[in-house]
């Protein structure tokens, strides 16, 4: 792909971010919202390594990061679909999007990066605020979120979401190509959601589910999402791990994309042979 | 059914000069859906969960026409005859069943990407513009997706929103146009990347006569202009009339007819009106008073069926005659009896 077909893309991107920036009061609402959920997990889980009697397999400092930053990118996962994208699905339109010179994946896969970006900048910010600054002011020391544990671990995060853009972006292609077959998305977008919530270690941190479950745990797609960049951020995974956890997203990344594609070909193949 | 042009292809099928091969050739082109089938009841529904049945629908049935370049052609036909189809097979967006199909020298759907800058495409039914954009972000957009250079923009835009006198429109929201202004600003956005060839389906749809008008009347200037050839489906023969030399008929699938309106209306149509202002009140003849349609003291209007040079000739030997008009009907009333004909 040439510089000149990607500047397309990112134009469309960059479009659709700006037009998602307007969304001021449902940002303010949410981020209540996440903030909210985010002081009272951390007493659940406060009050539970209060009274264990075994070492935990992480420590509550990196537990603290792991919700907060959970909170603040709350709108980075992919867990619910783009209404513009469900709209068209509904009125039939979807066929119109082949009349610009466009790769039909690249042209979704730009849009779907700013609905997962834009709401999650608005968010950010005062997120982080009350994380860092208003629960320190208040007194509330044991829950303050804590900096990065190093300058390396802090530009590994930054790398690390990244790839979880591009990560929950896949994801949410093929929840959106998924589409094409059903008449209905509601299902689909809630089963998603459910399983990125889970998996993803949005409910309970991965690294505090049971031992059998591990195995499986350690090497499904969905940990890519927070469980990776919230351990590096908190140092839970340092040294050589880093480098092999980057690996890993960034393999996942590649199979998702690639299935995406397969699947859009097929997608696309159904809409121009069969008419939708 | 477009002979004229078929035979004019096929007088040099090979050779390459461009005055001779159509800029758009479509051959026996068909298609056919296939749409799940549910019988009613309960028991259909619980039928439909086993065993699905299917039924094909055949959109088209063997279409055949070439446009060259610069032409402005009319495709007309009832709901559901098979118009919006061609557009879609021709821009791009659907795979034909059978037939053939080639546009600029390129079978539209094979290399999409590279075809659809080639074209622009209108649906009057919905825009294809950014529904929460100002306008001119949407063009900007369009800027960046059509890949169109500054300068070459810049023109374009600027002639484009001069005929239609669009500048007080680029900061408002699309959503926040009238339809008269949606649909202006939706053409403009399909002509910025000077396509060569405009599909417009329904273009006027919905709009009140003074926006249709100018609408028709940028359509012909872009036309003439850029020489952009034009195929224009629409209900409204108002289009067809004041645009189209040539027009396309189509009904369930098939083309009926692909002549001028003129010889349009002489095919299909053998009765004429004939208005004759008498010098006084005549005594008619028993085989002129049964054709008479209307009598308004000397003014009687005749339905003439037969020859009409012959009937011309009759009464003005037979009566003493003032003035004779001869009028064709309406061309709703060619379309309605067209489309009823294929029906039977």
């Amino acid at each position: 792909m040439t510089a000149l077909a990607l500047k397309s893309y990112i134009a469309v991107a960059s479009t659709r971010f700006r037009t998602l920036l307007q969304y001021r009061t449902a940002a303010i609402a949410g981020i209540v919202t996440q903030v909210f959920w985010g002081l009272m997990k951390l007493m659940v889980f406060g009050a539970f390594y209060e009274v264990t009697q075994d070492q935990p397999p992480m420590s509550f400092e990196a537990v603290v990061v792991y919700v907060w930053l959970g909170q603040c990118l709350f709108a980075l996962f992919p867990y619910n679909v783009d209404p513009d994208m469900r709209a068209m699905f509904n009125s039939g339109s979807v066929a119109y999007d082949l009349l610009r010179p466009l790769s039909l994946y690249g042209f979704w896969f730009s849009r779907t990066v700013a609905f997962r970006t834009a709401p999650t900048a608005l968010r950010v910010v005062p997120g982080l605020f009350f994380t860092f600054v208003v629960l320190r002011l208040v007194g509330l020391d044991e829950w303050v979120m804590p900096p990065p544990s190093s300058v390396v671990a802090a530009l590994a995060f930054l790398l690390s979401i990244v790839f979880t853009i591009a990560l929950s972006t896949s994801i949410l292609m093929l929840v959106n190509i998924s589409l094409f077959w059903l008449i209905d998305s509601r299902g689909m977008v809630n089963l998603t959601a459910g399983v990125v919530w889970v998996l993803g270690g949005m409910i309970i941190p991965l690294p505090l589910f049971p031992d059998w479950a591990q195995p499986f745990l350690r090497w499904q797609p969905f940990r890519g999402l927070c469980d990776i960049p919230f351990r590096i951020y908190s140092g839970d995974i340092s040294g050589i791990h880093v480098i092999g956890e980057l690996a890993f997203q960034f393999v996942w990344i590649v199979l998702l994309f690639l299935a995406g594609i397969w699947l859009m070909r097929k997608a696309q193949m159904k809409l121009t042979v069969q008419g939708g | 059914m477009g002979q004229r042009h078929t035979v004019a292809y096929n007088l040099c099928p090979l050779n390459m000069d461009s005055k001779h091969v159509p800029q758009i050739h479509v051959q026996d082109l068909t298609k056919s859906y296939r749409i799940a089938e549910r019988q009613p009841g309960m028991l259909g529904a619980v039928k439909s969960l086993f065993h699905r049945t299917y039924r094909d629908i055949e959109a088209l049935r063997g279409v055949s026409f070439d446009i060259s370049r610069g032409e402005m052609v009319g495709y007309i036909g009832p709901n559901g005859a098979g118009k919006s189809t061609t557009i879609k097979i021709l821009s791009g967006i659907l795979v034909p069943s059978g037939g053939r199909c080639e546009v600029n020298g390129v079978v539209p759907w094979k290399s999409r990407i590279s075809y659809v800058s080639q074209i622009g495409v209108v649906f009057g039914q919905r825009t294809q513009l950014w529904w929460d954009l100002p306008v001119i972000e949407s063009f900007e957009l369009l800027r960046e997706i059509y890949k169109i250079p500054a300068d070459k923009y810049e023109t374009s835009l600027g002639e484009l929103s001069e005929l239609l006198d669009l500048r007080p429109l680029f900061d408002i929201p699309v959503r926040q146009l009238s339809l008269g202004q949606r649909v202006k600003c939706d053409i403009s956005s399909a002509l910025l990347h000077e396509p060569s060839i405009l599909f417009l389906d329904e273009p006027t749809i919905g709009l009140d006569a003074v926006t249709k008008a100018s609408v028709r009347s940028f359509i012909q200037e872009v036309n003439r202009n850029r020489e952009v050839t034009v195929l224009l489906t629409t209900h409204d023969l108002g289009d067809i009339e004041a645009l189209c030399r040539r027009v396309i008929v189509i009904n369930d699938g098939i083309c009926l007819s692909d002549s001028s309106i003129d010889e349009l209306r002489n095919q299909y149509v053998h009765e004429k009106h004939v208005v004759i202002d008498f010098g006084s009140a005549p005594c008619l003849e028993t085989i002129h008073r049964n054709v008479v349609l209307e009598s308004d003291g000397t003014r009687i209007t005749f339905l003439c069926t037969s020859d009409i040079s012959d009937f011309v000739s009759q009464m003005t030997s037979r009566y003493e005659i003032t003035d004779i008009t001869i009028e064709t009907p309406p061309i709703e009333r060619v379309v309605t009896e067209l489309y009823q004909s294929n029906s039977k």
